[in-house]
C-alpha cells in the first residue's frame, strides 16, 4: 500500500498522544511499518499538541511534510485551522466539534477568530464532523471523548474495528476498557450513520 | 520466538540497558530524554536505578559503576552534557572498566530547551565513541553494541537521540526470549597508576586515548552500522542520525553513506564512498560536524545556499535542497500555515502555585532572575514578573551579579525546588559567603514539574517509588549559615506581600520557601470551584492579572473597555487565589 499519513492535532489533555498511540499500534497489529512522532510541549496543559502517525510497508520519515497530511484529524475546531497547511490536496479532515478558547483570547490579548465557522466551511467543504465530547457525556465518560473521535477516525483507515479493538486492549488498563471500547463504537457509527 | 514490539527510541533504551545486563542507571530530567530512566524504572529488578539530583552527580555516579566492573548507564538532555562534562573529560583518559554508555538528546529546533546544541562536537572533545541511531530498532542495537564497544575499547560510549528519535516510536525486534542479560562483571583492581590522574600518569593516558581513537577509526570503517546503500553515483550523500530518513525520502535514488558510528570519524570509509561517487553532500542535523572533517580530508563537498545547519531538519527543507541541486521537485502545494491566529502558548495550570509569587513580586516591581521549569512561564504577561533565564541554577548568581554591579531596587532569585536541589545550594552559599542581600525564593512544590513530574529529594520518593528522606530546603539554607530564612504558604496573598517585602527591603541575605504543591501531580485540578457574581463584580480588572487560564473575560462594560470576569468552571482548580485579589467579594467558592 501507499504510506498513509495522518496528522493528529489538538489541545494538551485531550487525550490526542493516547488515540495516536491506539492508531500507531492498530497499524502495527496490521503488519505495517509505523512511525509515530509527537510534540507536546512541556508539562502543563493547555497548549497546542499535535502528533504525527505514518503507516505502510516502509515508513522513512518520522515528519509528515507540509501538504502531505492524507488525513488530518482535529480535537477541536481553532486547531483544524492552525495545521491546514498539513493537509494534502485531496486529504480527509476530521473535526470534533467543540471549542476551546485560547487563554490569549479569554485573557483579551489577542482578539478572537471573528468568522471561525465560515472559514472552516470555505477551508474544509467536505470535513466530517463530531460532536465527541456529547457522546461521550450521553455514555457517563467525558474523558472517553478521545475514543469517540478514534472511533470515527477508524473509518477512514483500512483497518477493521476488529484491529482497533485489539490494539485498545493492549493500551488501556482492563477497567477503563469496556467504556472506551463503547466510545470508540458509539464514534464509528456518529460517521457511518 | 522473536519479540516486535512499537517503542520510542528512548523505551528502546531501557529495553537494551536490561538486554545488555546494564547494572545501574543514574539520571537528571530534561526533555527529550526524561521517559528514558522512567523505562529503565520498569527494568528496576535487574537495573539499579535512580534520579540523580544533576547531570554531574549522575555521571559520578555511572562512572562510579563502571570502576567498579559493572555496566552503567547515564541519560541526559543536550544542555545536562554540559553539566555532565567535567567527569567525563577526565573519564575518558582513565576509560571505562565495566561498560559505560551515555545517552545524550539534543533538541533541534528547541521544542522544549533554551537553546539548540550538537553533541556530537562534545562527544568528539571529549574523545569518546558516537552511536547515532536513526530509529527506535537502531537505538536498541546500538546500546547493546555501545557497552560491548565501551568495555573492549575502554572508551564511554554515547548514543546521541534527538527529539525526532527520543519521541518517535518504530517497531522494533527485541529479538528471542527478551530478558535481563547476564554478563560477566569486570573485576576492579585497585590500580592508581589507572584511576588517579596526576599530571605523571595522566601523560601516558592522554597518549593511550590517541591511540584508541585510532582503533576506533578503524573499527568505525568495519562496523555494519556504518553503511554503503548503493545507488545513483552520480550523487553521493554522507547522513547520520534521523536525518537519514528524510534523506531516504527525498534523495530516494542516490548512494548514501549512513554514518552510525560516527566518532571518531571513519575517514577511510569515507574516502572510499566518495571515490566512488562523482560528487559528495553532506546533509546532517545541526552544526556541520560531519562536512567539517569530509572537506578537512580535501574531499570536495558539493556548495549550495540552502540553509541545513541549524534548527530541526525536515523533508520540506531537504525538497528545498534537491530544488536547488538538481531542479526536478516542487515542495508539495500546501498553504501557508496562517500566522494571524490567536496563539495557544503554555500557560501556569489553573491553580499553579506559583502564580501567587509572581503576581507578589509583579506588584512589588522587583527585578527578578529567573530559572528554567514551569515558573519561568511567569515571566509572560499579565504577570511580567521575570527579567532574566540563563540555565539551571543561573538565577541566584545572576541576582547576586547584579547586586554586584551596583544595580538598585528590589532584586531577587526566583528558582524551583528541583532547580535548588541541582545546582542552587552553592549559589546562595556564594552570595552569604561573598555578602550579598539578595533574596532567594525558592518555589518549593515538591516535584521536578515542568518535565513531566519527577521525584526530587524534597518529594520523599525515589525514582521507583520508594519511600526517601526529605530534603528540608529551610534547613539546608539555615544550615549554610542564613539568618534570614523564611516558609510561606503559596496560597496566601496576603502573608506572600508582607513576607516579600520584607526580605526584599531587608539588607541581609535571604532565603523565602513559598510552598505548595503542584496542582497538576498532587491531582488537585478538581479540588473546587469558584464563581464570580456578575451583580457584585465591577469590572476593575484585579483578578485578570493573576493570568490564572480559567479566569475569562465576561459582559463587557464602559462601552466594551472594562470587563466583568467569568470563571471556567471546567477550569477552575479552586485554588482560592482570585478571591483574595477580589475587593468587592464578587468571588466564592461553590464547590
Ligand atoms: C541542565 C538542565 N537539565 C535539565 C533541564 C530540563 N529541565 C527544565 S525545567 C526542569 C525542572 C524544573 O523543576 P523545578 O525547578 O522543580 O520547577 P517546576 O517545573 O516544578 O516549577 C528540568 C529538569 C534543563 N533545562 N537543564
Ligand atoms: S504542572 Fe504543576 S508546576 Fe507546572 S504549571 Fe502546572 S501546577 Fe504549576
Ligand atoms: S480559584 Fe480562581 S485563580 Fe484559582 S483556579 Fe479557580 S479561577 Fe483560577
Amino acid at each position: 500500500m501507499k504510506t498513509m499519513n495522518v496528522s493528529l492535532v489538538g489541545v494538551g489533555g485531550q487525550g490526542i498522544l493516547l488515540t495516536s498511540d491506539i492508531l500507531a499500534k492498530t497499524a502495527t497489529l496490521a503488519g505495517l511499518d509505523v512511525k509515530k512522532s509527537e510534540i507536546h510541549g512541556m508539562a502543563q496543559r493547555g497548549g497546542s499538541v499535535i502528533s504525527q502517525v505514518r503507516f505502510g510497508e516502509k515508513v522513512y520519515s518520522p515528519i509528515i511534510a507540509d501538504g502531505m497530511s492524507d488525513l488530518l484529524v482535529s480535537f477541536e475546531r481553532l486547531e483544524a485551522l492552525r495545521w491546514r497547511h498539513l493537509l494534502a490536496p485531496d486529504g480527509k479532515v476530521l473535526i470534533n466539534d467543540m471549542n476551546m478558547t485560547p487563554i490569549t483570547v479569554s485573557s483579551g490579548q489577542q482578539p478572537a477568530v471573528a468568522d471561525l465557522d465560515a472559514r472552516l466551511k470555505a477551508e474544509y467543504p467536505g470535513a466530517l464532523y463530531v460532536d465527541a465530547m456529547a457522546l461521550a457525556q450521553t455514555l457517563g465518560n467525558t474523558r472517553a471523548m478521545n475514543m469517540v473521535l478514534a472511533g470515527a477516525l477508524s473509518t477512514l483507515t483500512p483497518f477493521g474495528a476488529d484491529v482497533w479493538e485489539q490494539a485498545m486492549r493492549e493500551r488501556i488498563p482492563a477497567k477503563l476498557l469496556d467504556m472506551n471500547i463503547k466510545a470508540f463504537e458509539a464514534g464509528r457509527q456518529a460517521v457511518q450513520g | 520466538m522473536s519479540q516486535k514490539v512499537l517503542l520510542s527510541a528512548n523505551e528502546a533504551v531501557a529495553w537494551a540497558a536490561c538486554k545488555a545486563g546494564c547494572a545501574v542507571a543514574s539520571a537528571y530530567p530534561g526533555t527529550p530524554s526524561t521517559e528514558i530512566l522512567e523505562n529503565v524504572a520498569k527494568f528496576k529488578d535487574t537495573i539499579n536505578c535512580e534520579w540523580a539530583v544533576n547531570e554531574k552527580v549522575a555521571m559520578e555516579v555511572a562512572i562510579g559503576a563502571s570502576i567498579a566492573g559493572a555496566r552503567a548507564l547515564t541519560a541526559m538532555k543536550h544542555v545536562g552534557l554540559n553539566v555532565a562534562m567535567d567527569p567525563l573529560m577526565t573519564y575518558t583518559y582513565v576509560g571505562a572498566n565495566g561498560g559505560l554508555v551515555i545517552i545524550t538528546a539534543d533538541d533541534p529546533g528547541m521544542h522544549s530547551s533554551q537553546n539548540e546544541q550538537d553533541s556530537r562536537v562534545l562527544v568528539k572533545f571529549a574523545r569518546a565513541a558516537l552511536f547515532e541511531p536513526a530509529d527506535s530498532q537502531e537505538t536498541f542495537d546500538m546500546v547493546i553494541a555501545a557497552f560491548e564497544l565501551s568495555e573492549k575499547y575502554q572508551v564511554p560510549a554515547f548514543i546521541r537521540l534527538t527529539t525526532r528519535t527520543s519521541h518517535t516510536s518504530t517497531v522494533v525486534d527485541v529479538g528471542d526470549d527478551f530478558g535481563p542479560g547476564q554478563v560477566e562483571r569486570k573485576p576492579y583492581v585497585k590500580d592508581i597508576r589507572r584511576y588517579i590522574p596526576v599530571p605523571m600518569f595522566a601523560r601516558p593516558q592522554r597518549v593511550r586515548a590517541q591511540e584508541r581513537t585510532e582503533a576506533l577509526r578503524a573499527f568505525g570503517c568495519e562496523t555494519p552500522f556504518n553503511r554503503i546503500e548503493a545507488g545513483d553515483t552520480r550523487l553521493g550523500i554522507i547522513t547520520s542520525g534521523v536525518t537519514y530518513q528524510f534523506v531516504k525520502e527525498v534523495f530516494p535514488e542516490f548512494s548514501v553513506l549512513k554514518l552510525g558510528f560516527a566518532n571518531p570519524f571513519p575517514s577511510d570509509l569515507v574516502k572510499r564512498f566518495a571515490a566512488g561517487v562523482d560528487r559528495v553532500l553532506v546533509i546532517e542535523e545541526l552544526d556541520p560536524f560531519m562536512e567539517e572533517q569530509v572537506r578537512a580530508m580535501g574531499v570536495q563537498v558539493v556548495e549550495h545556499t540552502t540553509e541545513l545547519n541549524m534548527l530541526e531538519m525536515n523533508p520540506v527543507r531537504l525538497m528545498a535542497l534537491r530544488k536547488e541541486l538538481l531542479g526536478d521537485v516542487e515542495a508539495p502545494a500546501a498553504h501557508r500555515a496562517d500566522t494571524g491566529l490567536p496563539t495557544r502558548p503554555p500557560v501556569l495550570c489553573a491553580g499553579c502555585s506559583h502564580r501567587g509569587v509572581f503576581y507578589t513580586l509583579s506588584k512589588l516591581g522587583a527585578t527578578v532572575t529567573g530559572d528554567i521549569g514551569c515558573y519561568t512561564l511567569g515571566a509572560f504577561p499579565p504577570l511580567n514578573a521575570m527579567d532574566t533565564t540563563i540555565c539551571m541554577g543561573a538565577s541566584i548568581g545572576n541576582a547576586f551579579g547584579m547586586e554586584k554591579a551596583g544595580m538598585q531596587g528590589r532584586i531577587c532569585a526566583v528558582l524551583g525546588d528541583s532547580t535548588f536541589f541541582h545546582s542552587g545550594m552553592t549559589g546562595i552559599l556564594n552570595v552569604l559567603y561573598n555578602g550579598g542581600t539578595i533574596t532567594t525564593i525558592v518555589l518549593d512544590n515538591r516535584i521536578t514539574g515542568m518535565t513531566g513530574h519527577q521525584e526530587n529529594p524534597g518529594s520523599g520518593k525515589t525514582l521507583c517509588g520508594e519511600p526517601a528522606p526529605v530534603t528540608d530546603i529551610a534547613e539546608v539554607a539555615k544550615a549554610i549559615g542564613f539568618k534570614r530564612v523564611v516558609k510561606v504558604d503559596a496560597y496566601d496573598l496576603v502573608a506572600l506581600e508582607r513576607v516579600l517585602k520584607e526580605e526584599l527591603d531587608s539588607h541581609e541575605p535571604s532565603v523565602v520557601i513559598a510552598g505548595g504543591p503542584c496542582r497538576l501531580a498532587a491531582k488537585l485540578m478538581n479540588a473546587g470551584t469558584y464563581e464570580v457574581d456578575p451583580a457584585k463584580c465591577k469590572a476593575c480588572g484585579a483578578c485578570f492579572k493573576l493570568g490564572c487560564p480559567a479566569i475569562e473575560r465576561g459582559e463587557a462594560v464602559a462601552d466594551g473597555k472594562r470587563f466583568k470576569s467569568h470563571i471556567d468552571p471546567v477550569q477552575c482548580s479552586g485554588c482560592d487565589l482570585c478571591r483574595q485579589t477580589c475587593k468587592f467579594d464578587a468571588i466564592t467558592k461553590i464547590r
